[in-house]
């Protein structure tokens, strides 16, 4: 079996998740390749053909230039699967490119069984295999679900590759998120607020508890969304990576784009009326409870001790 | 201005799933249904929009009789008519059927511009949006937190990993895919409820706008193994309370 693996450049370096896609390579056992638009200044290190196209003339975010590039290079490399990682560029890129391959895609994978891809559902409560029926496919990965077990030490084969193709969109620039104010990544510990908090005046319960705990507050991306907390403190692939002593989830479904942000904390509690809540996977204590009246109660006891 | 906005119903996330009989998606009984969360920013910004533009606003939703009661939520948000595309069977297509079921209805229509969600909160997909704009050879950004129209031109901001953004602007046609905190979706008043259960609510069988075959098949749904396997407490509060604190005081340095 043949896979192109589609790497991604952004602001100037090439992206870690090219790690995921030479995992999910292995995992396979697939003959890959990769495609690139980026330079030789931050090359993959990776065993085998790499197509590079200038990211100087060819953008970063360029989707139809993309797209065009990587026709021409599966009209080279012939491959059965053609592998982005599940991000801001992949799910934009990879639809495009399925629609004019004719291929079925498959988004998020998080496994293959018996070559069959497999994708979550409703906020990973559930699975399903996904069995493609066109001569290619188009994967996207979930961002983590496959690890290298080793640091990788190829050194690719460079074959560049250019287009005359123009994009339909303009890319004006990026925009910084804001900074200042909390810097959560150097709390010991950090206790979030969800959705599940119900009001923004239940934020001051969170606090409370944060404060008991001589931590921050931090909150899931609804939670910010709705203006109830600054930016700085929402957790999550959009927001902060952190890694805590104690992360205490409060009211969060533990959706991936949050578990992204904080899985790698120390020890993880949470506290959710959802005995079934996808938190409860990486949660070493799950409190089956409504948050509203366990926090309180439990945050008196805290500053009792 | 002519715009058309696609909305899902999906089951409340927080219901408790079975698997259906042929143990290929989930049972349908016994769950609360709503409006896919994503899609809720793209009715908003499609209703700023008219309102700031003046023109006709259509949504459009595919599945069963049940999803109406979704649609008179977009059109009580502000919608002027609904095309229900009638399928009992929408579960078991694939992006690419459901993306050309909406793009052969969009086709003769001039649409200035298509909203959709990023993706749905069931299948998560993220790709029916980015196929319509193919199918109908239009320019598409996916993953708005910003929406600027003006002087036929959009001015977006895409959200990328990290909270880095990127400024994109294209021409109308185009068709955007609507990510969370684009804006504040508004709540129906009682009013605008009442009016909408007067506006247009046309109903199309599926088989006249469905001419593909799909790409793909679920051949199962199944719950994932469970791994993690921490520790559940439940019951009183105070009790669970003082558990807990024991095991802080056990398996971390926080409480010392
Ligand atoms: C591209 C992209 C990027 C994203 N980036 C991020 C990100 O950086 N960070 C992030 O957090 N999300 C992010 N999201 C959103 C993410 O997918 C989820 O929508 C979000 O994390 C859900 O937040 P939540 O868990 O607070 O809310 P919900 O999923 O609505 O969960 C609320 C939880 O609260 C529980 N609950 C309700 N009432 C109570 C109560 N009284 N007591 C206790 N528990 C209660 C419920 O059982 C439920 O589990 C992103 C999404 C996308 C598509």
């Amino acid at each position: 079996m043949k896979t192109l693996l589609v790497a991604e450049y952004r602001e100037g370096k090439l992206q870690g998740s090219v790690n995921d896609l030479m995992a999910f390579a292995q995992k396979v056992g697939s003959d890959a390749a990769m495609f690139l638009v980026g330079s030789e200044t931050d090359l993959p290190k990776f065993q085998g053909p790499l197509y590079l196209a200038d990211v100087k003339n060819c953008g970063e975010y360029n989707p139809d230039v993309h797209k065009q590039l990587l026709l021409d290079t599966i009209a080279k490399v012939k491959p059965d699967m053609v592998v982005f990682s599940h991000s801001s560029y992949g799910w934009d890129l990879a639809p495009r490119l399925a629609f004019a391959l004719k291929a079925s895609q498959v988004s998020e994978v998080v496994d293959v069984v018996d070559g069959v891809p497999v994708a979550p559902v409703c906020n990973s409560k559930l699975r399903r295999k996904v069995a493609s029926k066109t001569p290619v496919a188009i994967l996207t990965l979930q961002a983590g679900a496959f690890g290298l077990s080793e640091e990788s030490t190829g050194v690719p084969v460079i074959e560049k590759i250019s287009t005359t193709a123009t994009g339909k969109v303009e890319f004006c620039g990026y925009e910084q998120a804001e900074m200042g104010g909390v810097d959560l990544t150097k709390a010991s510990v950090i206790v979030s607020a969800g959705r599940g908090i119900g009001k923004p005046e239940n934020i001051a319960i969170i606090a409370s508890l944060a404060k008991a705990l001589k931590g921050e507050y931090g909150a899931s991306r609804p939670v910010v969304d709705a203006e109830w907390a600054e930016h700085n403190r929402q957790v999550g692939t959009t927001g902060q990576t952190v890694s805590p002593k104690l992360y205490v989830a409060c009211g969060i479904s533990g959706a991936i784009q949050h578990l992204a942000g904080m899985k790698k904390s120390e020890f993880v509690v949470a506290i959710n009326t959802d005995k079934d809540a996808p938190i409860g996977e990486v949660a070493d204590v799950l409190v089956v409870a409504d948050l509203k009246q366990f926090v309180p109660i439990l945050t008196e006891k805290i500053k009792a001790l | 201005m002519n715009i058309l906005v696609c909305i899902k119903q999906v089951p409340d996330m927080e219901s408790k799933f079975k698997i259906n009989g042929a143990g290929s998606w989930y049972d349908s009984g016994d769950l609360a249904w709503r409006m896919n969360e994503y899609d809720e920013y793209a009715v908003e910004q499609a209703v700023q929009l008219k309102e700031k533009t003046g023109g006709d606003l259509t949504v459009l939703c595919i599945g069963p009789e049940r999803v109406k009661e979704t649609m008179k939520k977009a059109l009580a948000m502000g919608c002027d008519r609904g095309v229900h595309v009638a399928d009992d069977e929408f579960f078991k297509k694939d992006s690419f059927s459901i993306a050309a079921v909406i793009a052969e209805f969009a086709k003769t229509k001039s649409f200035d511009l298509i909203f959709t969600g990023m993706q749905s909160q069931d299948r998560g997909s993220g790709q029916v949006g980015v196929i319509i704009a193919e199918m109908l050879g239009i320019p598409s950004v996916t993953t708005i937190v910003s929406f600027v129209f003006d002087n036929n031109t959009i001015t977006v901001k895409r959200e990328l990993e990290g909270g880095l953004k990127a400024v994109i602007k294209a021409p109308v046609p185009a068709l955007v895919t609507c990510q969370l905190g684009l804006n504040t979706p508004r709540y129906p008043t009682l009013p605008n409820i009442m009016k909408a259960k007067k506006k247009e609510l046309l109903s199309i069988p599926v088989a006249e706008l469905l001419n593909v075959s799909a790409h793909q098949e679920t051949t199962s749904l199944f719950f994932p193994e469970k791994k993690g396997g921490g520790l559940v407490l439940e019951g009183e509060a105070g009790d669970v309370a003082d558990k807990l604190i024991n095991i802080l005081k056990e398996k971390t340095a926080v409480l010392a």
